[in-house]
């Protein structure tokens, strides 16, 4: 019983992983090198948000403000001309500016948060994430006034938008990969140990804030990663690409997926980038507003809908349906502690 | 004023032991957190000569407006985040939503005001009378209570204790929310319009000063003590502060905390409104207000400490004073930076005290 699942489970990875190295053969392009690309990008961003959540026990709102520290650090390092600090480095000395700047950023907001958990946390992060914005938004010699746009990626990619979908597929693949592992790394275990019993991991002798600290600096540096191809595929960035709504719109997008699982990071960002791509050309969605489609709108009642019926996300939803088939099926000889849907960690690998 | 009326609450005997014996151990903790007040004492009183405010010493009248303006945004931050933190105090509900009541308050208000005196545009102080303000704040905040209410009975009630999915949830509402809101105001800065009986200017050290601003601060002392009557000196406040310290026990005795939870949410989301309608008469509210204020309550709470009104005084209080005096006492150059002094204020409580001035661990 528990050997087939994790094999269905590896199943279904290798093949998502085999129809997205191959699907710029067959998609359009405007799929694959708009909504596929936004989408992993996303989703990486997003897993950061997961793996946190579901292995330290902390819900980070900072993961898209981290994300837009690196972008703004590439912005500021790359660009010759134009606005911000306009240092016209090599890009891939921007790219190592850039990790380093957002995991030494992440790991002072961890340090700080290192000792709240739980709501208090998601509120602290929520308000490093606007405080953020507005320093963003105030100190233009780092944001340019209106942002920093004209930002061109390195020359390899440059021009060559299937090569920047296959960079974010691959990165995105070792964040998966690489999350997983460090689950079975004595760091992980510590981590899962602190998100299910700080008080006695920290009378066992860890150190339980350095540990929430440097979880949240390895978030924080995959976050920065994901900001650094998002302005590479964007080419700009200004102030508004990390304001609250942004924010939310990374939590939602980990929400919608299942908060409890890495590969709902992904899953949430196709759906949420589908919606705001496909979901103008549905009829009646102009009824719920006045002017325009109310994307805002849909997006809540869905998350609403979702975290009303099944917290754990679309993920959630799939995994209690297949556990709902494997029941009813006649030789179904369950152990009973795999029934229990509250617990959201236990289907490990 | 209000930070020693709320700290004279009756538990003060019996924490008080405690509280000694943690000030010792947390001495060299509190040295952290005292030493850059002194700093920034110093700085304001003698060496900020070259801000555009000037030294306190050299330019008393700048200072004393810049203190008033820190204690009015500090009523407006109060009034906003006690109800923020009354909320959680009792449910250990996290109302993401409380930032949308805020701004939806804002705008019926708005609108009504706008009825009563019978225009829609161009409003001057002398057409309001007192009626047609308070009448607007009144309904406004009263709707955004009833919502309020709504949103707990409908989403809140049977999932209590899940704190993030509650938070989750008020989150989902919000963005739904602030949608709709955008869908109907639409994106352009909106203001209520003060009665003429408080558009007045008064002088201070040689300062023009705007009565407007101390009615502000004349509310927010007032919803202080109004809220440490109801809390310290009727039975529902007595019940209320019960749930906060035992909420089965207060059940086992046969109390109905059902009613009580409502009642609560519908003074907490009231208080959101009434901070809406303050707001929108004295600086406009507009898309983006609601987050905006929703991250001034989590700021207050987060260096008061969650569930604490007495924190809720101090953190609005510290806020307050840091908003106002940054931009005005930083060298010239820098004022760009005020913001980051917001962060450094959390960052030193938070280095000092991890759940606030005023919070306890759970």
């Amino acid at each position: 019983m528990s050997a087939t699942r994790p094999a269905i489970r590896t199943i279904v990875m290798v093949g998502a992983a085999a129809v997205l190295v191959l699907l710029p053969t067959f998609g359009t392009d405007f799929f694959v090198n708009f909504v596929l690309t936004r989408t992993l990008i996303l989703g990486l961003a997003a897993s950061t948000i997961v793996f946190l959540s579901s292995y330290v026990g902390m819900v980070s709102l900072a993961q898209y403000l981290l994300a837009g520290v690196a972008g703004f650090t590439i912005g500021n390092c790359v660009a010759e001309s134009g606005k911000g600090l306009k240092l016209g480095l090599n890009p891939w000395l921007a790219v190592v500016i850039a990790i380093v700047v957002s995991t030494l950023v992440a790991l002072v907001l961890g340090g700080l948060g290192s000792r709240t958990t739980g709501i208090y946390f998601l509120m602290l992060t929520l308000t490093y994430a606007v405080i953020g914005y507005y320093v963003f938004g105030q100190v233009t010699s780092v944001s340019g006034f209106g942002g920093i746009t004209g930002v061109n990626p390195p020359g390899f990619f440059d021009t060559h938008p299937v090569r920047l979908y296959y960079a974010a597929l691959v990165l995105s693949g070792f964040a998966y990969v690489g999350f997983r592992a460090v689950r079975r790394t004595p760091f992980g275990l510590s981590l899962e140990g602190i998100r299910d019993d700080p008080v006695r991991m920290s009378a066992l002798g860890f150190n339980v804030p350095l540990h929430r600290t440097l979880a949240f600096g390895l978030a924080g540096m995959v976050a920065g990663i994901a900001g650094i191809v998002n302005i590479w595929w964007n080419g700009q960035i200004d102030p508004n690409s990390v304001a609250i709504s942004a924010t939310l719109d990374l939590l939602i997008v980990a929400v919608i997926g299942g908060i409890s699982h890495l590969e709902g990071a992904w899953l949430g960002a196709f759906v949420f980038v589908a919606a705001n791509n496909y979901l103008r050309s549905l009829p009646l969605v102009d009824r719920i507003g006045v002017t325009e489609s109310r994307f805002s709108t849909v997006v809540g009642v869905v998350v609403l809908v979702i975290v009303v019926a099944s917290p754990n996300g679309l993920i959630g939803v799939m995994s209690t349906t297949a556990e709902r088939v494997r029941t009813m099926l006649p030789k179904s000889t369950n152990m009973p502690t795999t029934n229990m849907p509250t617990t959201n960690m236990e289907e490990s690998t | 004023m209000t930070a020693d009326l709320v700290s004279e609450t009756p538990e003060r005997p019996v924490a008080s032991r405690p509280s000694r014996r943690s000030l010792r151990r947390l001495d060299a903790r509190t040295v952290v957190g005292l030493v850059p007040l002194a700093l920034v004492l110093a700085w304001v009183l003698f060496f900020a000569s070259g801000t555009s405010a000037g030294s306190a010493v050299s330019e008393p009248g700048e200072f004393v407006t810049t203190m008033l303006d820190g204690l009015t945004s500090a009523g407006l931050y109060f009034v906003v985040a006690s109800g923020f933190t009354l909320i959680f105090g009792l449910m250990r509900t996290v109302n993401m939503a409380h930032g949308s009541l805020f701004l939806l308050s804002a705008y019926i208000a708005i609108e009504l005001q706008q009825r009563m005196v019978g225009k829609s545009r161009n409003i001057v102080a002398d057409d309001v009378d007192m009626l047609s303000w308070v009448i607007p704040l009144l309904v406004g905040a009263a709707v955004a209570a009833a919502i309020g209410v709504v949103i707990h009975q409908v989403f809140l009630r049977w999932n209590q204790g899940q704190e993030l999915r509650q938070a989750l949830i008020t989150l989902a509402i919000s963005v739904i929310l602030a949608d709709q809101m955008l869908a109907r105001a639409g994106g352009l800065a909106q203001s209520m319009v003060w009665p003429a009986d408080v558009t007045h200017f008064i002088e201070i050290f040689g300062q023009r000063y705007a009565t407007s601003r101390l009615f502000i601060l004349a509310i927010a002392i007032v919803v202080g003590a109004g809220l440490w009557l109801w809390l310290n000196r009727t039975r529902m406040g007595i019940v209320i502060r019960a749930g906060v310290a035992d909420q089965s026990m207060v059940r086992a005795l046969g109390i109905n905390i059902g009613i009580v939870f409502a009642v609560t949410f519908f003074v907490g989301a009231f208080l959101a409104g009434m901070g809406g309608v303050m707001v929108a008469s004295f600086a406009g509210v507009a898309t983006g207000a609601d987050g905006q204020w929703l991250l001034h309550s989590l700021v207050v709470v987060i260096i008061g400490g969650l569930g604490s009104i007495r924190g809720a005084v101090a953190g609005s209080l510290l806020y307050g004073m840091v908003t106002a005096f940054a931009p005005g006492y930083l060298p010239s150059d820098y004022t760009f930076y005020s913001i980051i002094l917001t962060f450094v204020l959390l960052a030193l409580v938070l280095a000092v005290r991890p759940y606030g001035l005023f919070g306890r661990p759970e």
